[in-house]
């Protein structure tokens, strides 16, 4: 169903790859000479147990944090401190763990916000609400509109997304990531805290999102179920260091990643 | 048996006009500028005029004539209230096909054995989760070709070999519309088009069993429609809001065959959820709904009021009072003093004018309830407001009209008189009959179920036991005429009668009452999750689930002050008196269709419940204290889960009869 089948993948050009990365904060080694790649248009799980480093590896992918060692290169262009609004700039967009959307304000200005930059006219421009700015503004509100439709979230259009449910907020908050039309979508723990109904959504908006749009996603999720349906393929992090890099039916029998899950018999 | 008759001559549709195609042509020329129908998409109302419908329609009719569609073909519709759901009826009607209309949210077994009933060779379905569901039991339906589908996100790598998008459609239909034999041919099949001509086959949800092919000519719903048309003074100005299912004859007629023969304007809302807002944006002019909606339009209210600040809150009581008392008058025209007239008129500037308009009900000139009792309190309330909100008795097999209130007489407990050209009598065992030229063709493929139930000289049994109200003229609906009954005593037993007391409190959702061949009256309730739960929330009770809520202390000891309530009422009324309910509980999960426990329509199905509870009906006639019982529910994705619940069962005590002794009724 999905619109790359996996041997496409497998041939496809890496459009982001994590080289030897390391990330240190004082003494606690957050990443150890870690390497993965992403490769275009694939759904891209990152799993580990907790404290494995895994929103920091997503942290150093949008230049949230920097890495100490090693080199992160994005659309064949390797930049060593990239700082997050030029990674949004440059197409990738991301989601948070716990919610970070503008409470006031209402689900369509959240995502109309996720559209800044891509808005060409200044503000003066568009205190005016005139013209151009106002063309302007015409065509990014279609492209919202659009967005809203596909998470199916009309109904709450001009709510405040404080008073909304969880579950409608990380949809909003996803809504907004794609409101930016990013080339490489990170999302952390998309489906934290939801219940089955709500998870089973979030998973058909993702799956539709790599079909629909051909976003690549990497996400980083705890339920090992929904990771192991979504994935193309899984990195799975111990302690900051990789412990195993494959599909998830490879990953699933790998001894390593088992005994990270499971635990081992001392 | 007194047979009445209506003042009306008999309207014949016109040969000219006598199917649906016809008319669209007709109103592509007459009202070729005026709206035909709206839809919110992307946040914008778009409009279609009628010259646009017939151009869209046109191209996907002869789209399907390449997909091979013949005359008498069977077309399966599946989806909500979208324009081209309903513009493909217009195009498989051209060709002489029968749209078959089927509820959207009925799981794939129940969909399978509609489409295989009617042995649809084409669907047209809304979107993924439809052709999912269609696919999932295709090896059923070896008569199904082809698959059309309106939205196309999701469905980019399905086979297409057999699958196709609406506009594909629409576009090879343009392409074949440049072949001048082509067209000719739709314009030939068209005019071969006749009333007596199958129009639709309308599945009724059924309270009991399978569903039923209610086979309807285009006679049946022109005639009909028209008749509601003249009896209301339709006119094509109206807006209406389309958001009941298809598979619903009330949608049929009035968002579909209404809309085609008065020239009018349906509005298809931008998705479930957003209704309410439409409803408001749109500000229809005729309106219809289950008392199910009025009801839920009256709890959100009053809920929202409960937080409301304490001056609007008193402000909104006055005038709900002020209205209570005057309101109705007003709007029946009566003599009323001035000064109740002024503050009528200060409450519509403070509170009924933004009430309505929130309602979307601004502009509202006719609103009717059907399908089942409404609530009077309910009824009375939306009246009181300003709303010329009327009762009308409809079935399927009558393509709807059955009886109606004329405007200025209203009564909370009739559903009129009958509607123009519709005759109606009563058995004698008290079941309503009626013959009119809506009356359907009959049930498909069962020629059996269509002799029980209409006679040869055209008389159709309703099922309903019901009475002519000597003082207004008006007929009175008891309830079904199957489930009228008898306690052990001999005391009459109407469980919907029952029930619709029960449900007119607002935490209350559902209710069943049992009674029949038993002592005494017992019932099972719902309790409704908005109202209570906001109850719960303004007096810090934390809960998790309904099961907790409803298992709840407080909770127990509110509905049992409504239950006491109910039960004085009753006591009031000598023919009710001795069904009091002296046992009930409140069921661990809530009712629901997919489990087989409501209708589509949302019906309570009385027998099935009681099988499937027998434990807990068991529990509450044999006096003991609390019920077990383990039911197996079904998730909205069709899998299957168990719930186990450990209820109360709570005892009351009954009312002395107040009113006057019994008296046997006259007839």
């Amino acid at each position: 169903m999905r619109a790359p089948s996996p041997t496409d993948i497998a041939a496809g050009e890496v459009i982001l790859a994590v080289e030897n990365v390391s990330l240190g904060f004082g003494g606690v080694k957050a990443l150890t000479d870690v390497s993965f790649d992403i490769r275009k248009g694939e759904v891209r799980a990152i799993i580990g147990p907790n404290g494995a480093g895994k929103t920091s590896m997503l942290n150093c992918i949008n230049g949230f944090y920097h890495p100490t060692e090693g080199r992160i290169t994005f659309k064949g262009k390797t930049r060593p401190k990239m700082r997050p609004h030029e990674a949004a700039a440059g197409g990738i967009a991301r989601t948070f763990q716990n919610v970070a959307l503008f409470k006031g304000m209402s689900t369509l200005d959240n995502i109309m916000a996720g559209r800044t930059l891509k808005m060409k006219r200044g503000f003066f421009w568009h205190v005016l609400r005139y013209g151009p700015a106002m063309d302007e503004e015409i065509a990014h509100r279609r492209s919202v509109e659009e967005i809203i439709d596909f998470l199916e979230i009309q109904h709450i259009r001009k709510v405040p997304v404080g008073k909304l449910p969880y579950g409608l907020q990380k949809r909003v908050e996803l809504g907004r990531a794609l409101a930016m039309e990013p080339d490489v979508l990170l999302l952390d723990e998309p489906m934290a805290g939801m219940n089955l109904e709500e998870k089973e959504d979030m998973c058909r908006f993702i799956l539709d999102v790599s079909n629909q749009y051909g976003t690549t996603i990497a996400l980083i999720e705890h339920d090992m179920g929904v990771v192991m349906d979504l994935s193309d393929r899984v990195v799975v992090l111990e302690y900051g260091r990789k412990i195993a890099d494959g599909t998830p039916d490879e990953v699933k029998r790998d001894q390593r990643v088992i005994d990270a899950y499971l635990g081992v018999g001392h | 048996m007194p047979v009445v008759d209506t003042h009306a001559e008999p309207r014949g549709a016109s040969a000219a006009q006598d199917t649906f195609p016809k008319f669209l042509a007709l109103n592509a020329t007459r009202f070729a500028d005026r709206p035909a129908m709206r839809h919110k998409d992307l946040g914008i109302w778009r409009t279609w005029t009628w010259r646009d419908v017939a151009v869209a329609v046109r191209a996907f009719a002869l789209g399907l004539g390449e997909l091979g569609l013949k005359r008498g073909d069977r077309v399966a519709i599946v989806g909500r209230n979208r324009p081209k759901l309903y513009w493909s009826m217009a195009a498989i009607q051209a060709w002489g096909g029968i749209p078959v209309p089927v509820y959207s949210d009925s799981v794939a077994d129940e969909m399978a054995y509609v489409l295989e009933h009617a042995g649809a060779s084409m669907a047209v379905v809304e979107d993924q989760e439809q052709v999912d569901k269609i696919l999932s039991v295709s090896d059923r339906l070896p008569h199904l070709t082809h698959l059309i589908y309106d939205e196309p996100r999701g469905l980019r790598d399905y086979d297409h070999s057999r699958l196709h998008a609406f506009e594909d459609v629409q576009a090879m239909g343009r392409k074949a519309g440049e072949d001048a034999a082509k067209a000719a041919a739709l314009e030939a099949a068209i005019a071969e088009g006749k009333g007596a001509d199958l129009a639709i086959i309308l599945y009724t949800s059924g309270t009991t069993g399978r569903p039923k092919g209610v086979m309807l000519s285009n006679d049946n719903v022109i005639i009909s429609a028209r008749n509601g048309g003249l009896f209301d003074h339709l006119t094509e100005t109206e807006e209406t809001i389309a958001y009941l299912p298809l598979a619903w004859v009330g949608d049929n007629i009035f968002s579909y065959a209404q809309s085609y023969v008065l020239g009018f304007c349906v509005n298809c809302p931008e998705s479930a959820e957003t209704t309410m807002e439409d409803r408001r944006e749109i500000g229809m002019s005729y309106a219809f709904a289950p008392p199910r909606v009025y009801e839920t339009l009256l709890t959100q209210t009053m809920v929202r009021m409960e937080d409301a600040g304490p001056l609007k809150k008193r402000m909104f009581h006055h005038f709900l009072g002020v209205a209570r008392q005057w309101g109705e008058k007003i709007l029946n025209k009566e003599p009323v003093p001035l000064t109740a007239r002024l503050q009528y008129a200060l409450g519509e500037v403070l509170v009924y004018g933004p009430l309505k308009n929130r309602f979307g009900f601004t502009n509202i000139r006719v609103g009717y309830t059907a399908g089942e009792a409404i609530g009077p309190e309910i009824f009375r309330f939306f009246r009181s407001l300003g709303i010329n909100l009327k009762q009308l008795y409809g079935q399927t097999e009558a393509s709807v009209y059955i009886t109606a209130q004329p405007d200025g007489e209203i009564y909370a407990d009739t559903v009129g008189k009958p509607n123009i050209d519709v005759e109606v009598k009563i058995d004698d065992n008290g079941e309503v009959l009626y013959r009119s030229p809506g009356v359907f063709v009959g049930y498909y493929k069962d020629p059996e179920k269509t002799a029980e139930t209409k006679t040869p000289d055209g008389w159709v049994r309703s099922g309903d036991a019901g009475f002519f109200d000597p003082k207004t003229g008006h007929l009175k609906i008891i309830d079904r005429a199957k489930d009228v009954g008898k306690l052990r005593s001999g005391a009459l037993f109407a469980p919907k009668y029952i029930e619709n007391k029960l449900k007119f409190y607002p935490n209350i959702k559902e209710a069943v009452a049992f009674g029949q061949d038993h002592d005494f009256v017992t019932c099972f309730l719902n309790i409704d999750l908005t109202a209570v739960g906001s109850w719960a929330e303004r007096n810090t009770v934390s809960y998790s689930s309904y099961q907790e809520l409803a298992g709840h202390p407080e909770v127990l000891k509110m509905i049992t002050a409504h239950v006491d309530a109910v039960n004085r009422s009753l006591a009031d009324e000598p023919m009710m008196a001795g069904s009091q309910i002296r046992r009930f509980l409140i069921l661990h999960k809530e009712l629901d269709a997919d489990d087989g426990e409501l209708t589509r329509t949302q019906k309570v199905r009385r027998g099935f419940i009681a099988d499937r509870y027998g434990p807990l009906v068991a529990a509450l006639y044999d006096g003991s204290p609390r019920g077990r019982i383990r039911t197996e529910v079904t998730f909205e994705d069709g899998r299957k889960g168990v719930i186990e619940g450990d209820v109360e069962i709570i005892d009351m005590p009954v009312h002395q009869a107040t009113g006057t002794a019994f008296r046997e009724a006259a007839e």
